[in-house]
């Protein structure tokens, strides 16, 4: 399904501040899977999903989805595959725009944004609808705008947002950072479910152990920009919360 | 009485302008000094067309053309060469200077016996009634137009690109191309003023379109803080309030000539009035601490 080969990304390639951001980083990824990335602060979790996604291109290596080679593909070409839900829970909705207005154009995602009028009482009731697994309210706010909602509850719009139109691969950059901790729970909950329910293929980064050893089909590590540890299902069930901790112990 | 309907009559063909001030400014973040160049550059087309006998349609066609190549030009040095939104309009502006006086051949064009919109308009005996139906029924239809336009989904993703490029991207929306098509609209609107104004006031002229940026900025921003002391978030009253900021400048600019203001200080007034008006905001929120 999702083919990384030999991807290297630096930042400020030939200054003084020059990072290896990813260093040689291969991974192959079937579809259904459900992959955990943890990783110290800074080993390249964002930037192997930015990547991924296309935010910007590898200084090496390739990317294939579904066998087609994507490496040159800009984000907007890349969002027919992809569906987001970033670090910056401001990032993933406009602030200016009303929540049904957010997820009028998350469910044109693959589609062209014509010069139609799509927000209609069946498209509110739909909404409304997905709104309501939250239970944070919102169902019934759907003229208010986004900048007024909490980083928590735009984080969550975002995840419900990333599946309103149909995609391949689902990438989590820290969905749960800046929500409390009975919010978290609930979105670590509805992501694994719409990736169950919709077979796709996901990649959800976090720093929490518990959701490291108890979400996910299999559980990879990168430490500074490299793939240190990739745990398939049957290893990850047996992880305990103790062990996973002693991986970021550096030597 | 004249004096008001003067002023409500620029302040009416200026609202092209303003609604494309709104675009830019409001829904991109941009703040376009092209402005100054495309709306003379809509009043040079005018004249030169006109003066050649050529119809008013033609005229009003091209003007909006030209305005909105001058939209692409600025947006192609802004998304293209990652030039800075607000050098690469000054560059576009000064460059139009000169594009201007080779399309007018020389710095003034008076229009005596060529084709004028009030040809097509005799609905009253006096002139001035003519014009401003007409430039209400302008308005009104480009209010409707906006008001439609930034409701559509193309709309929508007009208006997350100035709000949030990382998920506009993520959405499929390719915001270099958005923010191109969004000042070519804007550059268009204004040529369209400065086709207007220049039927009014019968000339076109090199210099006619210094500051008008300024005068933009600030009528967008007087609409604005009239509707927030409202509460007012609708797009279309929004825009509404962008016509009215035009005229309420219009006003404003003619009271002060009307007091004996020298019109040699006109453009000091017109920057201390937009001063004011985003200045005071400011001012109130640090009393208010
Ligand atoms: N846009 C950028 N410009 C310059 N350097 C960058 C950029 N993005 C990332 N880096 C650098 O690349 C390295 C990897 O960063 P990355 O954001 O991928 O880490 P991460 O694993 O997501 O960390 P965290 O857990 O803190 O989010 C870091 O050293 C970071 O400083
Ligand atoms: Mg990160």
């Amino acid at each position: 399904m999702l083919n990384l080969t030999h991807l290297k990304k630096h930042f400020n390639k030939g200054t003084p501040n020059e990072v290896l951001a990813l260093d040689d980083c291969t991974l192959t990824i079937e579809k259904g899977e459900f992959v955990l990335l943890v990783g110290s602060n800074g080993s390249g979790k964002s930037t192997l999903l930015n990547l991924v996604a296309g935010t910007y291109f590898p200084d090496e290596g390739n990317i294939f989805i579904e066998g087609t080679d994507v490496t040159r593909l800009k984000d907007y070409q890349r969002s027919k595959f992809i569906a987001r839900v970033f670090q910056d829970p401001m990032a993933g909705t406009a602030a200016d725009l009303s929540i049904i207005d957010n997820f009028r154009l998350a469910a044109l995602r693959t589609k062209r944004k014509t010069f139609k009028t799509g927000v209609n009482d069946s498209f509110k009731m739909k909404v409304s609808d997905r709104l309501s697994i939250l239970e944070l309210g919102l169902e019934n706010k759907l003229d208010t705008l986004v900048g007024k909602l909490s980083g928590g509850q735009r984080q969550a719009l975002t995840l419900l947002m990333s599946v309103m139109d149909e995609s391949k691969i689902l990438l989590l950059d820290e969905p749960t950072a800046a929500l409390d901790p009975k919010s978290a729970e609930k979105i670590m909950k509805i992501a694994e479910k719409v990736i169950q329910e919709l077979n796709l293929t996901a990649m959800l980064v976090t720093h929490n152990m518990h959701y490291a050893v108890s979400y996910g089909t299999r559980l990879v590590m990168l430490q500074q920009g490299q793939v240190i540890k990739d745990y398939p299902s049957v290893l990850k069930e047996k992880l305990l919360v103790t062990e996973l901790y002693s991986w970021f112990e550096r030597p | 009485m004249d004096f008001y309907l003067s002023a409500i009559l620029l302040g009416l063909a200026y609202c092209g302008m303003g609604l494309g001030i709104y675009i830019t400014l409001r829904i991109f973040n941009i703040p376009d000094i092209t402005t100054d160049g495309s709306f003379t550059l809509g009043a040079s087309v005018t004249a030169a067309l006109l003066s050649q006998q050529y119809p008013i349609v033609t005229a009003l066609l091209m003007s909006m053309i030209a305005g909105s190549l001058a939209g692409l030009a600025t947006g192609i040095i802004h998304t293209r060469l990652k030039i800075n939104p607000l050098l690469s309009g000054i560059l576009v502006m000064t460059a139009l200077y000169s594009v201007n006086l080779s399309i007018m051949g020389r710095s003034n064009i008076p229009l005596i016996n060529t084709a004028n919109l009030l040809q097509l308009t005799n609905w009253f005996q006096r002139e001035q009634y003519n014009w401003l139906l007409l430039m209400a029924i302008v308005a009104l239809g480009l209010w409707c137009l906006i008001s439609w336009l930034l409701k559509t989904d193309f709309g929508l993703s007009m208006r997350a690109t100035g709000n949030s490029e990382t998920m506009i991207r993520a959405l499929g929306v390719n915001t270099d191309g958005m923010k191109v098509i969004g000042l070519m609209i804007a550059n268009a609107l204004t040529a369209l003023s400065g086709f207007l104004v220049c039927q009014f006031q019968q000339f076109a002229d090199i210099n006619m379109g210094i500051g008008i940026v300024i005068f933009g900025l600030g009528a967008v921003m007087m609409g604005e803080s009239l509707l927030n002391a409202l509460r007012i978030q609708s797009i279309p009253l929004r825009l509404a309030g962008v016509i009215a900021g035009c005229i309420l400048f219009r006003i404003i600019i003619g009271a002060a000539l009307t007091f004996g203001i020298n019109p040699n200080w006109l453009k000091l007034v017109t920057a201390v009035i937009v001063l004011v008006v985003v200045g005071l905001p400011n001012i109130k929120r640090r009393a208010g601490n």
